[in-house]
């Protein structure tokens, strides 16, 4: 039988967990990417990278300080914007996409080349740059419920640590797209050339929104190699971005609280679907013969692929979007 | 570990017209596949979601004989034995590794048979959890001794990079092709190419197929797959007037689901074929190549010149280059583009897959493996944006360029890096010619 009550919790779980947290702030940088500025930066995974790693690296090979290393992986994030923009940002929309993919492929191979064991730990990973944060940690108790929901005291302040992060970032997107510039960044994804014939620089608009983005993008990578306490190459890979796309586009693209909404629901859903497949596979009498339980994170991805290409024909603007205002179409 | 190939993706289309047409370029082409083996063997792939690493190989004697009763160990980094295991009749053995990492195979001497001989019986590997690893024991006699100086080595290299190139080249064509008269950013198309292997695979394994024949089987089912494609989701797409970057964001979707579907049906392991599974480099003047790697080129380069002469010279291409050029004038002057289209997407799924069976072959030995097209497929783009997007001989050039360099980045770079020598070229002809080698000014946009 189903046992819905674990199943309804532990999707509750997720609906606040450091998933949701990682993938809310993935998808708020593409929010600024491609929601406001209509950039399609198909390599987010590759700004968290270089977030993450960036941090992991200042603080064990340079001694920086936790605060130092998290300011350096954003600073890294914003470096990498600039060096992608350059040379992508006149050019039409899918050229980005394919340089972005291949720009966070490339950062990847990199991490994990046994060249760069010294700095990167190369695939053996990168630990012991968390200690200052979890020294940080109020919570004292081991465990902590709430509503039928436990957390382990390091997932708890990691979680908190992790929404406030979301919330500053929500405020400042909040505070940014009511203003001139947020305007400037609508009217390029709405009309390059009027804005152009405006007189706004275009160009340099561009590179601040995927600046801009691409730190919320490293923040996203240095809490998760806060959270797990420890950075494997091959965590960043490609597929990350694709589901933060499905977070941003499920939750809707060009509204501020989008890809929060998104990212909760998308990872309640995965999680619920998951469960739901291992309950009904495993077992001694299984609701479900046919389907293997080892086939079933496979099978969630199958889900997640359909998903995002039924979203994307149905209804491109999500729950909260506007159709009309995301025509989500090249120039 | 699931008994593999029990499922078919993909469901092959009506067989049209076009198919015909198609065939007459690939089957002499395909035929010239002619191959001998001898030894060598064994692959390693990890399973996502188990703790431990199951790692896996055969042992097979120069004469091709299984070598039964084997010791095989894995040691770690530190040089503790994490696992040891003795290989079975077929000699197959399988180990597991506790996580991703730094580990050495090693055979244990003592337990061969009697006159073996062993020519490498130690390998250190990185053994990481989504990634294919190949460990390979060596038996027999060393083949003919490779001069090392560096101009051999460029040389050596340079003809592998073009190998390599064509490969991509054959699998990319489509995808250049697709972008050419539809616009669509095909982010599925590895997917293609996995799936035309993984075809391959099943009709030669499973049905006990000839690998020749196996894959002219797979080319039709290929290109029925890519009908299928259009048919099914592409042209009513285009009907209820998605945008395009809608239909990249779909085609991402697509991708995702499918490379999972052949994760689940193939498995996650990298499984062998039958025929042509390991043969040793016959010598060439000053370069050395398997016979398989010769024929890869051999086919990759005809097969390539029947595309060129199908663009040039017959209605179709004609039609094709048309479409490609002006959608509108070309509906207008009476071509019907929905055909044009869908013999686009047939072409591109058969020679998808045909370069699959190649890639298989020459380059992951003769295995096959779920992600092996969406490894494949940014170097594609890399070749395809290179060239020009939507152009065909773009796409050849630029994909023999990044095959080039990406076996020449090996002499600088370390090998486990030399993917990245071709998606830097992507990003370095991006800053000076954004429209591609043969690209035309009012595609950048």
């Amino acid at each position: 039988m189903i046992d819905f009550s674990v199943l309804l919790t532990n999707s509750l779980a997720q609906l606040v967990g450091t998933s949701a947290v990682f993938y809310a702030l993935l998808a708020l940088g593409l929010n600024v990417h491609f929601g406001y500025t209509g950039l399609l930066n198909f390599g987010q995974i590759g700004f968290a990278l270089v977030g993450g790693y960036g941090m992991g690296i200042a603080v064990t090979r340079f001694g920086f300080p936790l605060w130092g290393g998290v300011l350096f992986g954003m600073a890294c994030g914003a470096a990498l914007g600039v060096l992608l923009g350059i040379p992508t940002l006149r050019l039409r929309a899918d050229y980005l996409a394919i340089v972005t993919i291949a720009a966070a492929e490339i950062l990847r191979l990199v991490t994990r080349s046994t060249s760069q064991t010294d700095l990167t730990g190369g695939t053996q990973g990168l630990t012991g740059y968390a200690d200052a944060f979890t020294a940080a940690n109020p919570f004292d108790r081991p465990e902590y419920s709430y509503l039928g929901v436990g957390f382990v005291r390091t997932e708890l302040w990691a979680i908190c640590a992790g929404w406030t992060a979301v919330a500053l970032c929500v405020l400042l997107l909040w505070l940014i797209v009511r203003s001139p510039w947020g305007r400037v960044l609508k009217a390029i994804r709405e009309d390059e050339d009027a804005a152009r014939a405006l007189g706004k620089n275009v160009f340099a608009y561009k590179i601040q929104s995927l600046v801009l983005g691409g730190v919320m993008g490293a923040l996203g990578g240095i809490f998760y190699a806060l959270s797990v306490q420890s950075l494997t190459p091959d965590f960043w890979s490609p597929p990350q971005t694709f589901f933060a796309y499905c977070a941003l586009i499920l939750g809707g693209a060009g509204r501020v609280l989008g890809p929060v909404i998104g990212a909760m629901l998308f990872w309640a859903f995965l999680s619920f679907a998951d469960g739901l497949l291992r309950q009904a596979t495993g077992g001694t009498d299984p609701l479900i013969g046919f389907i293997d339980t080892q086939d079933v994170g496979a099978i969630r991805f199958v889900l997640v692929g359909i998903f995002l290409v039924l979203l994307m024909v149905y209804r491109p603007q999500g729950i909260f979007g506007n159709r009309r205002e995301m025509t989500l179409d090249a120039r | 570990m699931r008994p593999p190939g029990r499922g078919r993706p993909g469901d092959p289309g009506p067989p049209r017209r076009p198919v015909r047409l198609l065939l007459t370029i690939l089957i002499p082409a395909a035929a010239l596949l002619g191959l001998a083996a001898p030894a060598l063997a064994g692959a390693v792939v990890p399973a996502v979601t188990q703790e431990t690493i199951p790692v896996d190989g055969t042992l097979r004697n120069a004469d091709g004989t299984f070598l039964s009763g084997v010791t095989v160990e894995a040691l770690d980094s530190g040089g503790r034995q994490v696992d040891q295991t003795r290989t079975d009749a077929q000699g197959r053995w399988e180990l597991a590794v506790p996580a991703a990492g730094t580990y050495t195979f090693r055979i244990d001497p003592e337990s061969l048979p009697p006159g073996t001989e062993l020519l490498q019986g130690e390998v250190t590997r990185d053994i990481a959890e989504d990634r294919l690893s190949v460990v390979i024991f060596r038996f027999g006699e060393e083949g003919e001794g490779l001069d090392t100086s560096t101009a051999s080595q460029v040389l050596r290299l340079l003809v592998d990079g073009i190998r390599f190139g064509l490969v991509i080249a054959i699998t990319a064509v489509g995808l250049s092709l697709i972008f050419g008269t539809t616009g669509l950013t095909n982010f599925s198309h590895g997917e293609i190419v996995t799936i035309g292997a993984v075809l391959a695979w099943t009709v030669n394994v499973t049905l006990g197929v000839q690998l020749i024949w196996a894959t002219l089987i797979a080319i039709v089912l290929g290109a029925g797959f890519g009908a299928l494609n259009e048919l099914g989701l592409w042209r009513p797409l285009r009907r209820r007037r998605v945008g395009l970057i809608a239909q990249l964001v779909v085609s991402i979707g697509l991708g995702i689901a499918l490379r999972y579907a052949v994760l689940i049906f193939f498995g996650g392991r990298s499984e062998p074929f039958v025929d042509y599974t390991s043969q040793i480099a016959r010598s060439y003047g000053p370069i050395a190549l398997t016979d398989k790697d010769l024929t890869t080129i051999i086919v990759s380069i005809a097969v390539m010149i029947g595309i060129a002469l199908l663009l040039q010279r017959t209605r179709i291409g004609k039609a094709m280059r048309a479409v490609a050029d002006n959608r509108d004038l070309a509906a207008s002057s009476g071509i019907d583009v929905d055909r044009v289209v869908l013999f686009v997407w047939m072409l591109g799924g058969g020679l998808a897959t045909l370069g699959g069976v190649l890639f298989a072959l020459s380059e992951l030995s003769s295995t096959v493996y779920w992600e092996m097209g969406f490894r494949l497929l940014l170097l594609m783009f890399a070749g395809v944006i290179l060239g020009g997007l939507g152009t065909a001989y773009g796409a050849l050039l630029g994909c023999l360029i990044v095959g080039v360099v990406v076996q020449l980045s090996t002499l600088v770079l370390p090998v486990d890096l030399k993917y990245m020598g071709g998606l830097a070229v992507l990003i370095v002809i991006l800053v000076f010619r954004p429209q591609g080698l043969l690209g035309s000014r009012a595609r950048i946009g």
